[in-house]
This record gives structure tokens, C-alpha cells and sequence, in this order.
């Protein structure tokens, strides 16, 4: 295999970094980050309209690009690295990897071309007060009354509840776990605003009160295409963290060639010389992990549950150690919220947690490898 | 016809396993098929490196030896194409590349480890030798050497760096004493190297006068480039001293046909320990073999990160001093790990074959190898360069970090240990 960029791919990390250099720069991520909806919504358009990012890895036939999972990485390392306020990790990552994970056809067509066209902000609700990422313990259930389905119970920690138009649901039904469609708007649905530690991604709560809903796929591959779906999404987040590791890494050796003390720039003193060396080895282990994420996932190879979950676990520590260290770094400067080091250190601690942390992913890890 | 068409023909028609080591190994360097990377008028093909490494696993998979392997062909051959004079060239890289010499390094002394440029042991001019006394350290293989690259002081009114020589040093001769270094393994791998009016010709001196750190650079690089010396040769002990080359080269066949057999990886290793112990369960040991597992696979995506990269024209700045940091992390996890995993059992240990002890442990025929690697473990972080000079060299030249201001540079050395 290759480990290496197309001049076209090439030429997609560079628009992208300029347009969010351009829309997505720290006053613009400070300002989005104190309002409750935490995007903005002509940006979003234009993300749409002019670069087709939501429309990345859907297929052509539902007005999509049609590209991989390694353009995709791309713009995530991209997102990443600006801390883009917006429900794109959300709506690309986990509600239309599910969609594209699913076997049913119906449901693609029906909801993947707004997404696309960036008509249809969608996220998906899984976790439940517990915070597991599995399905082994969910208490929401859908009911089947005729045809239709209806969902009672909660989810927890769901990114852009609020705002998504489309949520997919997992519920427990007589049958095991189901995914469903569930509206935004849909009565019976109370979303609750959570206030985050990373405030640059917008989390609800939702209370279902017999919501319509309609089930995607059958019932039988719901842990299947659930299990994959999460595996797409961390290759999706992994490329989010080496983004913004790269980017405190930059910001730490920065600071370090030019705040002096005791006469000489501190990066001089081999303990901050030492940090930056081994963030410098953290950061490029995590790009070497993400890179190969993307690629199995592109190449659909049998290690993708091994080597999603590797890379989990390895670049949520590598981004919140690098995080950390760039706080150390920076001293008491890197402590005020004046200072961007800690929106970093934030979005690294939430997305470790977020689809498991490195411990969970370890065990994955371990099972896979047959320990 | 491709220089591996060349090849097997050529294996056809020369291999003989009845024949004695060093009459395949002078075949081999005969016709350029021991140092294939070498320049033609030096004995060898003028190929790359990496063809080099296919050449000996072309050999190793028909069937047949390789070339002499480590110190001599690794470091002394490379350094004196650059450096040596044709003089030079003449008199010693035959006997590198037909194994009839072995090499041993002298650079460490007690006193100039990370500092080597600090060294001590001098060189003083007699006619048309030098005289040379001194101690060194930390050389391997100094029992088997016939030769030895030598870094000594020639000039002590200038600094440091500016007044050191190379030279290659019989080491069969004697002022040369050898004195085994007992490791924390019990084992000496290593050596002190005591030099008391050694001798050495000035035709043996490489690359001019007190020009010696110069070549003592490309020596140090060379020996970071090439990693894993078995990939480039066969792992049969080169020189007269081990009786090798008047065995048959069949003797030395490795009965293994792929390329170079990969040694078993740390992880997969405990993970059977793990399974024997029945502590598979345990979820500390789970995530710890998970932990290892991921830095083993992280070391060898870089590695072929960095060699995409590179036959793309992309850069992976610092990758070999990154390797050596991540590998050195992942040796300290399996130690860690070992101890853990082994338990109790691991405080009983024989240091010596007939070291006797009663007990089950005996009964698990890894255990002792393993402990054994463990104590191993805090070699590899501390030679080559340290981890932390790797640090250093990463921050310093990759990130481009400022260097600590010094207080011996400029000073002539003769002034430097006035006072200590």
C-alpha cells in the first residue's frame, strides 16, 4: 500500500485550509462557541454550495461526490486543526456513515440528498445516561403499532441535538436494537441543550415521548451496521485529532523559540526541548495511524476494527497529552481562556471520550487480536 | 537480463555447500555479489541499497549464505569509500567484504560517552607510526576483531572536535588488551579495550591529521541509516578468530527460505506467556499487550510512512531518530509488561546455565529469555545516542529549537582538562 496524496488531494487540503482560515479562524470558533446553535448557518451553506463538504463521501446517485474515506480524512484533519464550530462531524461522520452502512436503499435515497446539498443537518443518538457505546444496555425501546413505529425513552450526549433536522436513532424493539429516523421537529421529541466542556461542539439531550419514527434496514443488522458505522466515524475523528494535535505541537514550539527567560528563548532548556521532541513523535506516530485508518476504510480491509480502535485509543492520547503539554508549554499564559490552548485541550479531552475512550478501544484491540 | 537474472545464474553455477566458508565468501567478493552496493572498482556492483538488501534475500531464499555480516561491512566498508585512499581502499576493503576481517569500534572511552568528541586517548607520532594509549568502552565484538576504527587525539591545542584522527588499528598485537564487561544481564557482550604503546601505520590513518571527526560522522550515520544489519548479509561471525571460515558454508545455511526471518514481535510473545499463566482476563494485562501491540504496529507504519513518502518526493523530517525513541518506548512497555505478567516468578532468575533452582518455573522454558530481554531493555535507550540526545537532535534540527549556549566550544581541549 501507499501512504501518500494525489495532487488532487493535495490541491483539496489546500482550499480547504484557506476557506477555513478565511471562515473558521479563532474569532470566529470563540464567537460560535457562545452562542447555543454553535454554527453558523451561511457558512454551512457555502460549505455545502462551494466546496461539496457534506456531500464528500455520499455516492453520486444521491447528489453526492463520491469520494473515499482518504479525501474525507483530509478535510477532517482540516476541521480539526481550525476547531470548526458546526454539526459537520455529526451529519458526515456518524448520521451518513450510518445511512451508507445500512443495507436499505429506500432510506439512502430518501435522506442522503439533502444531506448532501447541505439541506439536512443529521446526527445520530446512541449513548443513553449510562455514556456506552455499545448496545447492550439500552433502555429507549420502539413499539411497533401497525406499520409504524414509536420511540419512548432518552438519549444522552448526542452531538447537534438541537439543531439536526434528521436524528438516527438506535431503539430496543421486541427483535433486538433497531436504527430509526426520527424528524427534528417530530412531536413527542423534547431536545434539551447540554453545556459542554468543549463548547465548540454543541451536545443535547432528547427525551422521546411515542416520537414517529421509521426503522432503517432490518432489525438483524442493526449491531452490525452500528458497529461499522462507529468504526467509520473514528476514522473520521482520529484525522479531527492528529489535525489539532498538529496544530498545539506548531503552536508549542513556537511559543518555545520565542519567550524568553533567563536571558535565552526557553526552547533552549532541554525539559522544553524534550516535550516538543516526544509531542513531535506523538504527532507523527497519530498521522501514520489516521492515514492507515483511512486507507482500510477505503480499501474495506478486514482489519478495520482492529486498526479503527488502535487508532482511537492512540491518537485520543496523543492529542490530549499534546494538548496538555502545550498548556505546560506555554505557562501561565496557556492557563487564561484568553489563550486558544485550552479550546485545544478541550476538544482533545471530549473526543477521547466520545465513541469510547482509549481503554474501550484498547479492549477492542486486545479481543481482536485474540488475547 | 536483470542484475537478479544475473544473480540466480550465477548461484547455479557457483553454489557448492561442500565448500569451506572462506572459499564462498571469495566467491562472492570475487564477483560482486558480497557488497553489491559498493562501486564496481572496489568489488562490488554499483547497486542501491535496497537492491542490496534483495540480493541477500535472493541468496538467503535459494538456498545459500549471504555476505559477511555487521560492524566491518556495516560501518568500516562505507567509511572508507567516502574517506580512504585508494591505498587504503586497496589494503582493507577485500578482507570487509570476504570476511577474513573483522572490525570492532573504538570510539567510547569512561570518560566520552554522549561527549565523545571528549575523548582522551591519544595518538603521538614515531617515525612513520603512531603511538596510541588510551582505554575504550563498550566495544562489541573485540574478541573476534582482527581490526579496529579508532578515534584518538592528535592535537590538543585545538578544540575539542578539531583534534581527533581515525585510524585502523590491528588489534592483534600487544598493546591491545581486552577485558570483558560484565552487563546487568550477567552477560559480557561488551568490552573495556586497554591500549598501552599500541602501534598503528600512518598509512592506516583515514582522511588526514586531526580530520578524524569528520569521518567519525559518517561512521555514526551510516550505523543510524542501515537498520538491522541481517537484511544486508548472512549472521555468521565474519574474521579468523571464530574458526567460521575453514567450516563448510553449508553449515550455515539457515533452513529458512523467505526473506530474513522476522524475529518474534514482543507482543505476540506475551501474549502466549499470557495465555500459559491463564491471566488472559486480566483487563491491566489486556490493555498493556493492546498498548504494545498498537506501538509495535505505530513503529512499522512510520517506517513504510517514511519510505512512501520518500519515493514520493514528501519528507518525514527526523523519522530515524523518531524510530529509535518510539522502539526504545516500546522495549521499556514489554519490560514493564513482562514483569507483570510473569509475577512472582520473575524474582527467580539464573544468571548462569548451572545456576540451580527447584521450582515450576523452570518448567515455562521462556521465562528466563524473557528476564533476561527485560534487563536488556536499558541498553538500547542509552547507546547508539541516547534518547535523550536523540531529543535534542530532534528539537534542535527538526523543530528548529535554539541550542543550549556551551561552555567548551572555541577552548582548546589541552585547556578544557587543565582543571579537572
Amino acid at each position: 500500500m501507499k501512504f501518500g496524496f494525489s495532487e488532487e488531494q493535495d490541491e483539496l487540503r489546500r482550499q480547504i485550509h484557506r476557506f477555513l482560515e478565511e471562515k473558521s479562524p479563532e474569532s470566529e470558533v470563540r464567537r460560535l462557541m457562545a452562542t447555543d446553535e454553535g454554527f453558523d448557518r451561511s457558512v454551512w451553506s457555502t460549505m455545502a454550495e462551494q466546496l461539496g463538504l457534506q456531500a464528500m463521501t455520499i455516492p453520486e446517485r444521491y447528489g453526492g461526490a463520491g469520494f473515499g474515506y482518504v479525501e474525507s480524512l483530509i478535510v477532517f484533519e482540516e476541521t480539526g486543526a481550525a476547531l470548526l464550530c458546526g454539526p459537520y462531524f455529526a451529519t458526515v461522520a456518524l448520521a451518513t456513515n450510518a445511512l451508507l452502512s445500512s443495507s436499505d436503499e429506500v432510506a439512502r435515497a430518501r435522506w442522503l440528498p439533502a444531506i448532501a446539498a447541505g439541506e439536512s443537518i443529521a446526527t445520530l443518538a446512541i449513548s443513553e445516561d449510562s455514556g456506552r457505546w455499545d448496545l447492550s444496555e439500552l433502555a429507549t425501546v420502539a413499539t411497533k403499532s401497525g406499520q409504524d413505529w414509536t420511540i419512548t425513552g432518552h438519549k444522552n450526549f448526542v452531538l447537534d441535538g438541537t439543531i439536526a433536522d434528521l436524528i438516527l436513532v438506535v431503539a430496543v424493539t421486541d427483535d433486538g436494537p433497531g436504527l430509526f429516523a426520527v424528524e427534528g421537529a417530530a412531536t413527542g421529541l423534547t431536545r434539551t441543550r447540554l453545556a459542554t466542556l468543549d463548547q465548540t461542539r454543541k451536545q443535547a439531550r432528547l427525551a422521546f415521548e411515542a416520537v414517529p419514527a421509521t426503522l432503517i434496514g432490518a432489525i438483524e443488522e442493526t449491531e452490525d451496521v452500528i458497529k461499522r458505522t462507529l468504526q467509520l466515524a473514528c476514522v473520521a475523528l482520529v484525522a479531527e485529532q492528529v489535525g489539532g494535535a498538529q496544530r498545539v505541537l506548531d503552536a508549542s514550539v513556537e511559543y518555545a523559540k520565542n519567550r524568553v527567560q533567563f536571558g535565552r528563548p526557553i526552547g533552549s532548556f532541554q525539559a522544553i526541548k524534550h516535550k516538543c521532541a516526544d509531542m513531535l513523535l506523538e504527532v507523527e506516530s497519530a498521522k501514520s495511524a489516521a492515514y492507515y485508518a483511512a486507507w482500510t476504510a477505503q480499501e474495506d480491509d478486514a482489519e478495520l476494527a482492529l486498526i479503527a480502535s488502535l487508532a482511537k485509543a492512540y491518537c485520543s492520547d496523543a492529542f490530549s497529552h499534546c494538548a496538555s503539554e502545550n498548556i505546560q508549554i506555554h505557562g501561565g499564559i496557556g492557563f487564561t481562556w484568553e489563550h486558544p490552548a485550552h479550546l485545544y485541550f478541550k476538544r482533545a479531552k471530549s473526543s477521547e471520550l466520545l465513541l469510547g475512550d482509549p481503554f474501550y478501544h484498547r479492549e477492542i484491540v486486545a479481543t481482536q487480536l485474540g488475547i | 537480463m536483470t542484475y537478479l537474472d544475473e544473480l540466480r545464474e550465477w548461484l547455479e553455477d557457483s553454489w557448492d555447500p561442500e565448500l569451506t566458508l572462506r572459499t564462498w565468501w571469495a566467491k562472492l567478493a570475487d564477483d560482486g555479489w558480497s557488497q553489491p552496493h559498493w562501486p564496481n572498482e572496489w568489488g562490488g556492483r554499483g547497486l542501491s541499497l535496497s537492491d542490496a538488501t534483495v540480493v541477500a534475500r535472493t541468496i538467503r531464499e535459494f538456498g545459500a549464505v549471504a555476505g559477511p555480516p555487521s560492524i566491518a561491512t556495516r560501518l568500516a566498508g562505507p567509511t572508507l569509500l567516502i574517506h580512504g585512499t585508494d591505498d587504503q581502499k586497496a589494503r582493507h576493503l577485500r578482507g570487509i567484504a570476504d570476511g577474513t576481517d573483522a572490525y570492532c569500534q573504538l570510539f567510547s572511552e569512561p570518560n566520552a560517552g554522549s561527549d565523545l568528541a571528549g575523548l582522551q586517548c591519544k595518538a603521538e607520532p614515531d617515525g612513520d607510526d603512531w603511538v596510541v594509549n588510551g582505554q575504550k568502552v563498550w566495544t562489541s565484538h573485540g574478541q573476534i576483531a582482527s581490526r579496529g576504527l579508532l578515534l584518538a587525539r592528535t592535537n590538543l591545542d585545538v578544540p575539542k572536535h578539531a583534534g581527533i584522527s581515525y585510524f585502523i588499528l590491528r588489534m592483534d598485537q600487544p598493546g591491545v588488551e581486552f577485558r570483558p564487561l560484565r552487563e546487568m544481564t550477567g552477560r559480557s557482550f561488551f568490552n573495556e579495550v586497554f591500549l598501552t604503546n599500541a602501534r598503528v601505520s600512518s598509512a592506516d590513518l583515514v582522511g588526514g591529521v586531526d580530520n578524524g571527526w569528520t569521518v567519525a560522522n559518517t561512521t555514526l550515520g551510516v550505523e543510524r541509516a542501515i537498520s538491522g544489519g541481517a537484511e544486508l548479509s548472512s549472521t555468521v561471525v565474519a574474521g579468523e578468530v571464530t574458526g567460521n571460515l575453514d567450516r563448510a558454508v553449508g553449515t550455515f545455511v539457515s533452513g529458512v527460505t523467505s526473506s530474513a526471518p522476522a524475529k518474534e514481535s514482543s507482543s505476540k510473545r506475551l501474549m502466549r506467556v499470557v495465555r500459559r499463566n491463564g491471566r488472559s482476563d486480566e483487563p491491566l494485562i489486556r490493555d498493556g499487550l493492546a498498548a504494545l501491540y498498537s506501538l509495535e504496529r505505530l513503529i512499522a507504519l512510520n517506517t513504510q510512512r517514511d519510505r512512501d513518502f520518500q519515493s514520493s518526493g514528501r519528507e518525514f523530517p527526523g523519522q530515524p531518530n523518531l524510530a529509535k525513541i518510539a522502539e526504545n518506548q516500546a522495549v521499556r512497555l514489554a519490560r514493564d509488561l513482562t514483569f507483570t505478567i510473569l509475577g512472582v516468578a520473575a524474582t527467580v532468575h539464573r544468571y548462569e546455565e548451572d545456576d540451580v533452582s527447584e521450582g515450576s518455573v523452570f518448567d515455562q522454558p521462556d521465562t528466563d529469555g524473557l528476564i533476561e530481554t527485560s534487563l536488556f531493555s536499558f541498553a538500547p535507550q542509552i547507546m547508539g545516542g541516547t534518547d535523550q540526545i536523540q531529543r535534542n537532535i530532534l528539537g534542535e534540527r527538526i523543530l528548529g529549537l535554539p541550542r543550549e549556549p556551551s561552555t567548551d566550544k572555541g577552548v582548546s581541549f589541552r585547556e578544557l582538562t587543565k582543571n579537572s
